[in-house]
């Protein structure tokens, strides 16, 4: 029973990887409507100049807080220079851009910092405590505060605010909230800003456990767009609840299933996904889409 | 000179440089461009999916993948004629994309590109778990075809011309489907399903069906390019195949025949320029271009060629010409659930 | 009609076409060899998941422009051009036509992964181009070279490697209960096969057993897994980041065993330093060449010599070991060059498969040797290394584990 428990916490800590990156994923989505496959590579990226800086002698509060406030100019900057010519078109194209963007990106990384790994000093450091039996790191419930508090943030941001009922408006009928005076091109830029200091704070969460390198986010970025569909791809807390189920169930059936080893073991999640999307098409949480004829 | 001789002779003369390709460029040349017919047979596939039916797909790789072990194990293991494993394949795949179209006809948009991502990414995993068939990891080498002694050609030069006219087959097929009556039921789901629906188009029999034959086609191109490159193995399917192909249709252009060349040249050529320009910086520069190609020409190359037929012909621009309307609603909450 | 007179106007185009031919190869003498210049070819990861071994190429670059700035071999200035394949066969096997069709390279050299050399060395042997010293240890390379005569390895092989840990475990723990991680792919398994073997017959038994994918964020619910069961000892048979990730989690987890880390994730630039120093004491690993990071090396003429070279003609760390091995092995080919009685690709192989040299960068009795086609193995010797304080520290003899080939 231990083992069980055991087994679900580290399902929960590993699913809080995921979902910090689908978070950001999400973010994209509500205030520009389209999947940014570039997000894992704008948070690396990011985690490599938090990195630079913390080198550099700066204490890592500070070097992560300078991070967040870079990423999140550079955010609004791609938005506007790049992104910005391609909304309004046709949404594979801009797809196609962010995809450009990732090569780009990790080469870039590479590039400047090299394709070796290094370690990142972890925000809560490196205790380990027995709650009951069951073994738990400081960090990992630290990055699971760290995730609810965003996901709070971001609902009264969202639901409470003028600017993020803007920012709503602008994402869901841009003709119309231009009309009604919502400076749509900003919503989008702060958008995208909000979304790259995520994705950078993601970047600082889950390097520590997962060791900074030019692909740290490659592997992340597949879970994190299954983790963002399964809880409803305009919800945040279904994002990290999404995270949760499949870091959960791929632990679980890693560990009990025989059959199932290492390596299918990303099938799990998968089978689940697509299970509750032919049950509900719009995931856990996302909203029903309406079409009017 | 009117806009349609402009494209038929535009279409013949790229028939032609096909044709010459062979006897100009030297034997590792022609192997590239051989390989760039092949992946030109998916990106058509992708295309009929993508751009005349509006779904989407993150995981043609697969398809592509098992149509390329399919031919593999068929020529090693069972013994089988080359020419004969390229039309199962392309059953084999056509069979597992109306498998997979059945129960994907419930997703829309991104929830469907997820589920395809799925596919790909468990595909080279099975190729791995069942590596008693597969050979696994160490990958199969597959001996290639070596042309008759009855014609004057090298190896490379009988090989691309097979799969040219493999390819060509392929294109004409679809083209022709494409303009038929299916062909614009087809295009009528992507414009508008609830429309098509009243109009008496079966939705469901339709999209699953263009899924299908999607995935056949890349199938075939699966076993095109397991004759052209001798070897499989599963790290030669990862998701970055399935993302070429992708962007490769929208290089190229939506919706369109001959785009998929285009595409296919675009996918195979630029990395290796990428890699000459700096080895070091190879995706900036990939990546660059990529980004660059969708700024200067949204419309793909095939857009690009319109444009200047137009241009030469000297006509006024065609209002919303057939086939040159988005894939995709265009941006703003449209999406998931598709067309509104 | 008109269409018909297209057509038969396309077939005259296409049949002059045919009759005008193309420009075959040169005849007479091997290609990619003249007075001047030797061209030699690779194909190596600079891309994607494996781009950290581009080291190799890098360190194997800095010794030829080194040779090169001394006059070059024979007078002959190495012309060393790489290609990237990102770690895909497909892509490896395009670069090999490229290198030998389009840059008529005189020979291929180090061309890494086993996949990847697995996809090519058919063609390569068919056109009967040597495939020299490919960066893999993988067994096959030697194990039959009457099949592939063209193709041989370089480093100790991961038989001879895992044979090392099987023997170390034999005479410190022989009862010893072992939990492996690896990973699936070929490199994981020849590791994993290679200790199965080592270990018959003994009462040494692998009593867990987890693989991961090279694709995988994190390797934390395996290591779970192996700590849960109760092994005394853990086989740590990763590439460097998973490497890195195992001894952390192992450390977090309170899971201390006796730990043996192959040689590829035994780098304290790539993987301890991350892993952090302290998780990794008392590791266990074996090597067979000198360590960059190591002080024992410090004023060790090769060394200097190689640190200086480094730093002249690449971008490399100097500490990185991956420049080592680049290093060693053009340092290899370098002497073959040297030794070929002609100019041709066949006597290259004759001086490749009758060699007897002491590379310096490599251990004190650890040599490149090989005699003949009963021998495809250059080297076969590793060495014991243990992690104490802050470096490696070598440990007992070196090891031969000579194998025969077929």
């Amino acid at each position: 029973m231990e083992r069980f428990i055991q087994v679900i916490v580290d399902g929960v800590a590993t699913g809080s990887i995921y979902a910090a990156l689908a978070i950001a994923l999400v973010l994209i989505f509500r205030s520009t409507g389209i999947v940014n496959f570039a997000q894992g590579e704008m948070a690396m990226f990011s985690t490599f100049i938090a990195w630079g800086l913390y080198a550099g002698g700066v204490p890592l509060g500070l070097a992560i807080l300078t991070t967040l406030v870079l990423s999140f100019i550079a955010g609004m900057v791609i938005e506007r220079g790049l992104i910005r010519h391609f909304e309004g078109g046709e949404t594979l194209t801009l797809v196609i851009v962010t995809l450009g963007l990732f090569i780009l990106l990790n080469s870039l990384a590479g590039w400047i910092w090299g394709f070796g790994n290094r370690s990142f000093p972890s925000l809560f450091g490196d205790s380990t405590f027995t709650l009951g039996g069951v073994r738990l790191t400081v960090e990992s419930v630290g990055i699971v505060a760290v995730l609810l508090g965003v996901v709070g943030v971001l609902f009264l941001l969202f639901q409470r605010t003028k600017i993020g009922l803007a920012m709503r408006a602008a994402a869901l009928n841009p003709e119309s909230s231009g009309l009604v005076g919502v400076r749509v091109g900003r919503m989008l830029m702060l958008g995208w800003g909000l979304a790259a200091a995520l994705g950078a704070l993601a970047g600082v969460l889950v390097a520590p456990r997962l060791f900074l390198d030019v692909n740290l986010m490659g592997s992340v970025l597949i879970y994190a767009f299954a983790a963002a569909a399964l809880g409803g791809f305009d919800s945040a807390i279904g994002a990290v609840v999404g995270g949760w189920v499949i870091g959960i169930s791929e632990n679980l059936a890693g560990t009990y299933v025989d059959f199932i080893g290492a390596d299918l073991k990303i099938l799990v999640p998968l089978a689940i996904i697509f299970v509750v999307l032919l049950v509900r098409p719009s995931g856990l949480f996302g909203t029903r889409e309406v079409a009017r004829v | 000179m009117s806009e349609r001789t402009l494209r038929v002779v535009g279409v013949w003369a790229l028939v032609v440089l096909a044709l010459l390709v062979p006897f100009l460029f030297g034997p590792y040349r022609v192997g590239e461009f051989t390989l760039v017919l092949a992946y030109a047979v998916a990106v058509l596939g992708l295309n009929l999916l993508v751009g005349y039916n509006g779904q989407i797909s993150l995981g043609h790789g697969a398809f592509f993948a098992l149509g390329a072990y399919t031919a593999a194990l068929l020529i090693e293991k069972g013994g089988l004629p080359y020419l004969l494993t390229l039309p199962i394949a392309g059953v084999v795949a056509f069979a597992a994309g109306f498998l997979f179209g059945v129960p994907a006809l419930r997703l829309r948009g991104l929830y469907l590109a997820l589920v395809t991502l799925g596919l790909a990414i468990a595909f080279p995993q099975l190729i791995k778990r069942f590596d008693g068939l597969t050979e696994g990891t160490q990958g199969l080498t597959v001996e290639q075809p070596t042309a008759p002694s009855w014609l004057p050609l090298a190896d490379d030069q009988f090989l691309y011309l097979l799969t040219l006219l493999i390819a060509a087959i392929m294109f004409v097929a679809a083209w022709s489907l494409m303009r038929s009556q299916v062909g614009r039921a087809v295009q009528a789901v992507r414009d508008g399903e609830i429309p098509a629906s009243t109009l008496g188009i079966d939705l469901a029999r339709t999209k699953t069906r263009v899924f299908a034959l999607s995935a056949g086609y890349a199938g075939v191109a699966g076993a095109l390019y397991v004759l052209a490159i001798g070897f499989v193995a599963p790290e030669a399917f990862t998701v970055t195949v399935s993302l070429a192909f992708l962007a490769a249709i929208v290089v190229g252009g939506l919706a369109t025949i001959v785009g998929a060349v285009f595409g296919a040249l675009f996918i195979e050529f630029v990395p290796d320029y990428a890699s000459d320009v700096n080895d070091a910086l190879t995706g900036v520069v990939y990546g660059g271009v990529l980004i660059l190609f969708m700024y200067l020409l949204p419309d793909g190359a095939v857009g690009l060629l319109r444009r200047i037929g137009r241009l030469v012909a000297r006509r006024p621009a065609a209002p919303a010409e057939a086939g040159r309307r988005p894939a995709v609603a265009p941006r703003g909450r449209g999406l998931p659930a598709g067309k509104a | 009609m008109r269409r018909s007179v297209s057509l038969a106007l396309l077939l005259m185009v296409v049949l002059v076409a045919a009759g005008c031919g193309r420009d075959e190869e040169n005849g007479g003498g091997d290609p990619g060899i003249t007075d001047d210049e030797i061209k030699i070819g690779g194909s190596y990861p600079f891309s994607g998941p494996a781009s950290a071994y581009r080291s190799i190429a890098e360190g194997a670059k800095a010794y030829f422009e080194k040779v090169n700035a001394e006059g070059g071999v024979d007078g002959r200035k190495i012309n060393f051009i790489t290609l990237d394949d990102a770690y895909e066969p497909p892509k490896a096997v395009q670069n090999a036509r490229r290198l030998i069709q389009q840059e008529q390279v005189f020979a291929l050299f180090n061309t890494l992964g086993t996949p990847n050399n697995v996809a090519i060395w058919d063609y390569v042997n068919k056109q009967k181009v040597p495939h020299l010293y490919v960066a893999t240890g993988a067994s096959l390379w030697g194990a039959n070279p009457t099949a592939h005569p063209w193709t041989i390895g370089w480093q100790p092989d991961y038989v001879s490697e895992s044979q090392a840990y099987g023997d170390y475990l034999d005479k410190n723990k022989p009862r010893a209960k072992v939990a492996v991680l690896y990973q699936n792919d070929a490199f994981g398994e020849d590791l994993l096969n290679g200790f199965k073997d080592a270990i018959k017959g003994t009462d040494i038994e692998i009593v867990a057993e987890e693989s991961y994918e090279v694709t995988d964020p994190t390797v934390s619910s395996q290591m779970a897994k192996l700590a849960n069961s109760d092994a005394d000892t853990f086989l740590n048979i990763t590439t460097p980041k998973f490497g890195a990730q195992a001894i952390a989690a192992a450390d977090k987890l309170g899971w201390k065993v006796l730990h043996i880390i192959n040689n590829v994730s035994a780098s304290k630039l790539l993987v301890l330093e991350p892993a952090g120093l302290d998780a990794s004491q008392g590791l266990i690993s074996t090597t067979y060449f000198k360590d960059p990071a190591g002080p024992e090396w410090a004023d060790d003429p090769a060394m200097k010599e190689y640190k200086s070279s480094i730093r002249k003609y690449s971008r490399l760390n100097p500490e990185d070991p991956f420049g080592v091995y680049g290093w060693g092995a053009a340092q290899t080919l370098v002497e073959a060059l040297k030794n070929m009685k002609e100019p041709t690709r066949e006597a290259l192989m004759d001086a490749v498969r009758n060699m007897e040299l002491k590379v310096p960068m490599l251990l004190p009795g650890i040599e490149v040797k090989t005699s003949g086609m009963k021998d495809g193995y250059p080297i076969e010797a590793t060495q014991i290394q243990r992690f104490e304080g802050e470096n490696w520290k070598l440990e007992g003899d070196v090891i031969q584990a000579p194998h025969s080939s077929d």
